[in-house]
């Protein structure tokens, strides 16, 4: 995937001194190696897609969830190339499905739960190097070049929405590159997102008819995830530390 | 009458042994580092669940004990306590050795250590561990200079006073930075206390003593040079008063969370229902690392031994190591939970007390993080004019 078949950054103006060396890099090293995706999270690419009058988010119904329906988490498994290879407590799991009962009343659901996409997310603050950060529509990422693999970020998760990844890797999808001896999480499906389309969840959930899930902009007061917010009551998960996520959930 | 006269000690039989076993453990450590580099985490026995393992508590455990180990240093130049001046030089040189120890064990079990590079060039200053990372740099060039000033014909005292003044301060910033790794958590319920950053400099006192009691009498030893009971006597009385101190902040750090309801779960967990981290905190913490070494100082018969500061030592360091294990293995291994009110369970383990079982190569790696302080140690003695040669209660006290 050569760099000259992509648009330009629409903020290329914005690009301030450390961004244009950054992609300076990107560009060598891909003409170097024109075979090679480059595009791991880190550069100015991934930060210079992101439009800052947009925040994406997801609205989760857990009423419309089925318990024995894992299709979200396995379209994500697909599109991103990680997979259950029988070591479950060190295979990482970017989405999964948790059983939440009350604790008072006994009333069970189910629902997804991945990276929370934090406006203020502690596993940015915690990160030494800064590969851990938010683009300006509020996309949390991993910059896999600059992860030095200290975990911090999974100490200070409250979801643990992150995964090591502990074993080599190989057949990776070229659009989701993941690195053994880093941390990897949910990325909202941003190489979709860029091109104007759907997180994988979403759309495996939409196509089981369950439409528990819905994508949009939380900025947008048109979209139909701001209308939905609007109207019905939702709820952060640990709401207690104000985070405030851009997945929301209705009818826990 | 004798004046302090510090000389390198000479390369005895008994030192190159040690020297050689040491050198294996770390070659041990290297060659582990090289295994899980090659086959990824995966055989080590930590998990997506227990994130840091056994290197890191003796990562934590070293640079503890390193802050700690200045404090006799500290006691001579900045507290003028005269009858620690001849061991000042020692403390500084083994600060710097554990620091050292504990900061290749840290950065060895990174995902990437050939990434290092990144982590010197590259900070997001609201990272704690990017604060670190100047507190231990800094650490290691104040104590530098330090040892450099003490060491130094013809400065005067005030040169002396006002470096260790600085060092002293820096070492108290240094374990408060320490403590905030895990105080400033906020999203787990073993984590997130301020008093964290007080009880690991508590904790530093007590165990920091305790290895440089243990490293001075086996340095002397290896070396045939003599240490006075009294010494030894007062700074067993010392490390009872620090060993009490980490006694009182775990004390009132456990108190206030049972207080709250929130923290009920995790009290629960720790006090009584823990299983392996409640044998450890009443067995290994409170009992070997607290109660029975204060016990021995103060015993009117067994007190008055100089066996007692020596054996009281090896407690400390044992309870000390049961401490950070239950902090840092302790407080990933309850859960936390997703939402307030709510049981959750899950295929990763949410709402589960996390298993964790160490692994050899972890073992070795912590291994070759103490073997690297204790030989730098020893380098140091052996190149640098850093022990008396002769710490005998009647040569101390002629001085002071």
């Amino acid at each position: 995937m050569s760099l000259a078949n992509r648009e330009p950054p629409p903020k290329a103006a914005n690009l301030n001194r450390r961004d244009f060396l950054r992609s300076g890099a990107a560009v060598a090293t891909a003409t170097l190696a024109p075979g090679v995706t480059l595009i791991a999270f880190g550069g100015s690419q991934a930060r210079a897609n992101s439009d800052a009058n947009k925040r994406w988010g997801l609205l989760i119904d857990a009423n419309k969830c089925s318990a024995d329906c894992s299709a979200c988490v396995t379209a994500c498994s697909n599109e991103n190339g990680w997979k259950d290879t029988g070591h479950p407590e060190t295979d990482a799991q970017w989405i999964r499905k948790v059983t939440l009962k009350n604790t008072e009343t006994g009333r069970e659901v189910t629902a997804p739960v991945m990276c929370q996409h934090c406006e203020t997310p502690p596993c940015v603050d915690v990160c030494p190097t800064g590969a851990s950060f938010k683009r300006s529509d509020g996309i949390v990422l991993v910059d896999k070049h600059s992860c030095i693999g200290c975990r911090y970020c999974m100490m200070a998760c409250p979801f643990k929405a992150r995964s090591f990844v502990h074993e080599p890797l190989n057949n990776q999808k070229a659009h989701a590159p993941r690195g053994k001896g880093t941390v990897e999480s949910c990325t909202l499906c941003v190489h979709r997102v860029d091109e104007g389309r759907i997180p994988a969840c979403v759309e495996a959930c939409n196509s089981t008819g369950h439409g528990a899930i819905v994508f949009g902009d939380l900025r947008d007061p048109d979209s139909d995830i701001s209308k939905r917010l609007a109207e019905y009551a939702s709820v952060s998960l640990r709401p207690d530390l104000t985070l405030n996520p851009g997945v929301r959930y209705t009818n826990l | 009458m004798e004046r302090t006269i510090y000389r390198e000690i000479k390369a005895t039989a008994h030192i190159w042994e040690t020297a050689v076993v040491l050198v294996a453990f770390i070659a041990a450590a290297l060659g582990s580092v090289i295994y899980v580099e090659h086959y990824g985490h995966i055989v080590t026995g930590m998990t997506n669940q227990i994130v840091w393992g056994l290197p890191h508590v003796f990562a934590i455990f070293l640079i503890v004990a390193a802050s700690g180990a200045l404090n006799v240093a500290s006691m001579a130049s900045v507290f003028d306590k005269a009858v620690y001046k001849p061991l000042a030089r020692l403390s500084a040189l083994l600060a710097m050795a554990l620091l050292i120890g504990g900061l290749a064990v840290l950065v060895l079990d990174l995902g990437r250590p050939d990434r290092i590079i990144v982590a010197m060039i590259t900070y997001n200053f609201s990272s704690i561990f990017a604060w670190n990372i100047f507190l231990y740099t800094g650490f290691l060039a104040i104590v530098g200079v330090y040892l450099f000033v003490q060491m130094s014909r013809g400065k005067p005292h005030e040169y002396v006073r006002s470096i260790g003044t600085l060092a002293f301060v820096w070492r108290l910033a240094l374990t408060t930075g320490t403590g905030s790794i895990f105080g400033w958590l906020v999203a787990r319920p073993g984590y997130d206390a301020a008093i964290l950053a007080p009880l690991f400099i508590a904790m530093s006192f007590s165990i920091g003593l305790a290895v440089f009691i243990l490293v001075t009498s086996a340095l002397c030893r290896l070396s045939g040079r003599p240490v006075g009971a009294m010494l030894l006597s007062r700074m067993g009385r010392l490390l009872a008063i620090f060993a009490a101190a980490v006694l009182y902040f775990t004390a009132v750090r456990h108190l206030t969370n049972l207080y709250a309801a929130e923290h009920s779960g995790f009290e629960h967990f720790t006090l009584f229902a823990g299983g392996i981290y409640t044998l450890l905190f009443w067995i290994g913490q409170v009992a070997i690392g607290g109660v029975i070494p204060i016990l021995m100082i103060f015993h009117p018969t067994f007190g008055k031994t100089s066996l007692a500061p020596i054996a009281a030592s090896v407690l400390v360091v044992v309870g000390g190591f049961a401490q950070v294990y239950v902090i840092v293995i302790g407080g990933q291994a309850y859960p936390t939970a997703l939402l307030p009110g709510y049981e959750v369970s899950s295929s990763f383990y949410d709402g589960a007390v996390a298993a964790y079982t160490p692994s050899l190569p972890e073992l070795l790696l912590g291994l070759g993080g103490v073997a690297i302080a204790l030989f730098a140690t020893g380098l140091g003695a052996k190149i640098l004019r850093v022990l008396p040669t002769n710490l005998s209660d009647a040569n101390l006290n002629q001085q002071s």
